[in-house]
């Protein structure tokens, strides 16, 4: 394999493994992501897209490869890296409201005593403000509907001002409001030259919201701009025999079966 | 050590307490291997620690111990307690575990309430109460082991005669009820059952640890087996050995409480199993993570090779 | 004066343990609570056959050791793939079963009557004192609890934020560079801290009593962290001094009663909470069928 540029690439990800009990559940991947790129990682139920972002984040272990974040560890580049969960991962009852949980993503940024005070607040404000949900500063976070709570999120993910963005499935379950506000949040970031991997469900968007796609079943099947990679073929060694093609109004639509 | 077991059996008064605490921890192990299924296992400890009120209210209301009122106390008292644990997490935010922790040290203080009273009233002395709160299975009279062999009996037959009701409500609830299984019913069993195996397993090891002759068997027998007919023995043979061991030891010397041995007993079991059971033993599973570790280490260099050779070809 | 000190210790106890329980709540961890609280009294057995006597830093030390242990070993275990509860149950009946042995064993060398494993002997506090190079420094539990709050006071003023991310998104922590694991470690140290110094007092029962039914409380009134920990210790503390009147009264085991008016004020925030209250629920309820 060739570089492409001599620019450090915001990750690369060479042989990693991860296994659960006996068995492998991501085996021996290897890509780079290119800078300033919306990237979607896809793949069928059960392929290992979130487990592949979590070993890169180190969340869960990984019994053989290694990651490169900016050229170095991801420990000493965490301060570049921006991180936002599946929504199921938290306890949405706990006592707090969405001010506070976009704050915390400041925590990183503010080392180990200091507390986070008016600028962190301001900062999270203007975040709230930016995905549309200002107005809900002061609401417990257990009265958001699934498209607010994914908005906060986001907002949290956004004030840690990285440059490397792991979304993992934001539009899981989210109203359609929500989804434009996401869509718009993607092209902002990309403008401002983020990269940002998100783990995507709709094949039916792909090609209208990202650049890049990295097929994931287990292994890596394919990686590469949506043009070139996004085809029939691929998608079909991808998925197997669950996806058919249909073809509908002269334009050529996938469908998961 | 002979004569000693010996000794054991010659003792009429000896070897009833020795075959109650056999049969109990029999059907302590079987019943609790289907409260383990069902991921209930702290409900035992909640259950006896919210007996105390009960079998403080038996005691007052009659003056006299005994062993079947007190049966009666406890039972109350656990289902009232299982009830205020699941009307709590059904109608607040607070979660399961909260739930039970506030019950179970709730009944509790009120017990300790109620037994602190009758302590200092004077007719606590001869009520035997404070030998409940850790058990002393010597201290039993012959009703009372009768009581504890009928109670152990009547466990086991239950869960054979209602084995496979249990194992589907056990396994998917939902299931049940599609098919038309009086799933409520029988969770109200499972729960009775329960109950009177932790009432009747306080009088031997106690308010604390009787919890443990629940979980601790099933826990073992569950790394033996992945079928629950044959778990259900392990765990049965689990706790008899272990209450036998208990009710043994405990004669031994004047000072040995049954109730530690017993669960110390059990827990020596766990911890066997835990490391050497084939399959889900930790040794077995540390044996399978290197090989896969190496075999995948193996693979790698083997591509790693191959790909040195295309490229020196080229 | 006796009546000051029994009632400041229930105090302490009561402030350090409604400060702990909610974060233990939140992390759902009450069980984990109930089962340090009971796996501490090995420790203490051993501190106790060890020195000889109950004055020393060194048993609150080595029980507060035992309390990690716990927690270590019920963590292997559920990473060993034994489901949480289970896990909870085997580990702390067994330690607890060590220490009821221990203490059966030397019951002439340790000064520790097995009731008070339970209950406590809050009542002793006043006799039972401290005395430096032959002054009298006041009675030792209060001085082991005064550490033991000064302690929490210090590692949560100092860490809230740290403290408040792990409980509520630990993936988010670490991937924010916060040592998890550490904190977690800290949090149940601190537990089993409080455990041991009130262990004595109010028995290793009536700690998780202390530790889970004011946080739950507050819990039920209160949308912010910060509220919710002030209101705990209300709660606490209004239990603590209640149930002294009360034990008093009744002449009734003190630890009980300052647990049973704890779960009184549970059970009235649960009906009378103003948004979370079962009569705010069943309101709104009605409201809304009256709506439709």
């Amino acid at each position: 394999m060739k570089k492409e540029s001599t620019a450090v690439a915001p990750l690369t990800v060479s042989g990693i493994t991860v296994a659960y009990q006996r068995k492998a559940v991501v085996e021996d991947v290897s890509f780079t992501l290119p800078e300033g790129k919306l990237v979607a990682l896809i793949g069928p139920n059960g392929a290992g897209k979130s487990t592949l972002l979590k070993a890169v984040l180190g969340l869960v272990p990984s019994i053989s490869g290694s990651v490169a974040i900016y050229g170095d560890t991801y420990k000493k580049m965490r301060s570049r890296v921006g991180y936002v969960p599946q929504r199921e991962s938290v306890d949405w009852d706990f006592p707090t409201d969405a001010l506070d949980v976009v704050m915390m993503g400041r925590y990183g940024h503010l080392g180990w005593i200091k507390r986070p005070g008016r600028k962190e607040k301001d900062l999270a404000m203007g975040t709230l403000d930016k995905v549309g949900m200002a107005d809900f500063a002061r609401r417990q976070i257990s009265q958001l509907s699934g498209g607010q709570q994914q908005r906060v999120f986001l907002a949290r993910a956004l004030v840690q001002e990285a440059d490397l963005y792991f979304m993992d499935e934001p539009f899981a379950g989210v109203d359609a409001a929500t989804e434009k506000a996401i869509i718009a949040l993607l092209g902002e970031l990309k403008r401002a030259g983020k990269t940002v991997l998100v783990v995507h469900h709709d094949l039916s968007t792909v090609e209208e919201y990202f650049d890049h796609v990295l097929l994931l079943n287990k292994k890596l099947i394919a990686a590469g701009p949506v043009e070139t990679t996004f085809t029939p073929e691929l998608l079909h060694e991808t998925y197997g025999g669950k996806l058919a093609i249909v073809s509908s109004n002269g334009r050529e639509a996938l469908v998961k079966q | 050590m002979l004569d000693w077991l010996i000794s054991l059996w010659s003792d009429p008064n000896t070897r009833w307490i020795l075959m109650g605490c056999t049969l109990l921890g029999l059907g302590s192990g079987v019943i609790g291997s289907f409260t383990f299924l069902r991921r209930e296992s702290l409900l035992g400890d909640t259950l006896a620690h919210a007996a105390l009120p009960g079998v403080c209210i038996a005691f007052m209301l009659h003056e006299v111990k005994s062993a079947s009122l007190f049966l009666i106390g406890a039972l109350v008292a656990g289902i009232a307690a299982v009830f205020c644990v699941s009307a709590i997490t059904r109608w607040t935010k607070i979660k399961s575990d909260a739930a039970m922790g506030i019950v179970l040290t709730f009944f509790f203080g009120v017990g300790t309430v109620m037994l602190t009273h009758i302590q200092h009233s004077g007719s606590g002395s001869q009520s035997g109460l404070d030998k409940y709160l850790f058990g002393q299975a010597a201290a039993m009279v012959t009703s009372d082991v009768y009581i504890l062999m009928g109670v152990s009996v009547l466990l086991v037959v239950a869960a054979m005669l209602l084995f496979k009701e249990f194992k589907l409500i056990s396994f998917d609830p939902g299931f049940a009820r599609g098919i038309g299984l009086p799933v409520g019913l029988l969770e109200h069993a499972m729960l009775i059952l329960t109950t009177v195996a932790v009432a009747a397993g306080i009088q031997a090891v106690g308010v604390v640890l009787v919890a443990a002759l629940l979980i601790t068997p099933a826990a073992a027998a569950r790394y033996w087996t992945d079928r629950l007919p044959v778990m259900l023995a392990y765990a049965g043979l689990f706790g008899a050995l272990s209450g036998a061991s208990g009710a043994a030891i405990s004669t031994l010397g004047e000072g040995i409480p049954t109730g530690p041995v017993t669960v110390l007993a059990a827990t020596l079991l766990f911890v066997l199993s835990l490391l050497l059971a084939p399959g889900r033993g930790l040794l077995s599973k540390a044996l399978r993570h290197r090989n896969l570790k190496a075999d995948y280490a193996r693979s790698a260099e083997r591509s790693a090779l191959n790909a040195a050779e295309g490229g020196s070809q080229k | 004066m006796m009546d000051f000190w029994i009632i400041l210790t229930a105090v302490l106890v009561a402030s350090a343990c409604s400060i702990l329980g909610c974060f233990l709540i939140l992390r759902r961890m009450a069980l984990v609570g109930d089962a340090i609280s009971h796996a501490v009294l090995p420790g203490i057995a051993i501190a106790f056959l060890m020195s000889g006597t109950r004055d020393s830093m060194w048993m609150l030390l080595g029980a507060t050791a035992f309390g990690l242990l716990t927690v270590f070993l019920i963590q292997t275990l559920q990473t060993s793939g034994l489901q949480s509860d289970a896990s909870i149950g085997i580990v702390f009946t067994a330690l607890f079963a060590v220490g009821v042995l221990l203490i059966s064993l030397n019951a002439q060398h340790i000064d520790l009557d097995l009731d008070c494993v339970l209950f406590g002997e809050i009542a002793y506090v006043p006799w039972d004192t401290w005395t430096l190079g032959g002054t009298d420094m006041g009675p030792r539990a209060v001085w082991m609890l005064g550490i033991t709050l000064t302690v929490i006071l210090l590692l949560l003023g100092l860490f809230y934020k740290q403290f408040k991310i792990c409980a509520f998104d630990p993936a988010m922590a670490v991937a924010c560079g916060i040592p998890v694991l550490l904190f977690h470690y800290l949090l149940m140290g601190m537990v089993s801290m409080t455990a041991v110094s009130s262990f004595e007092s109010v028995g290793a029962i009536l700690v998780v009593g202390m530790l889970i039914i004011p946080a739950a409380t507050a819990y039920l009134l209160t949308n912010r962290l910060g509220v919710m920990i002030g209101l705990s210790v209300a709660v606490g503390i209004v239990s603590a001094v209640a149930g002294y009147l009360i034990s008093y009264a009744l002449d009734a085991s003190i630890a009980g009663c300052i647990v049973s008016v704890a779960g009184i004020l549970f059970i009235l925030a649960l009906i009378l909470a103003p948004k979370n209250g079962l009569i705010a629920r069943f309101a709104r309820r009605r409201n809304i069928a009256q709506v439709v």
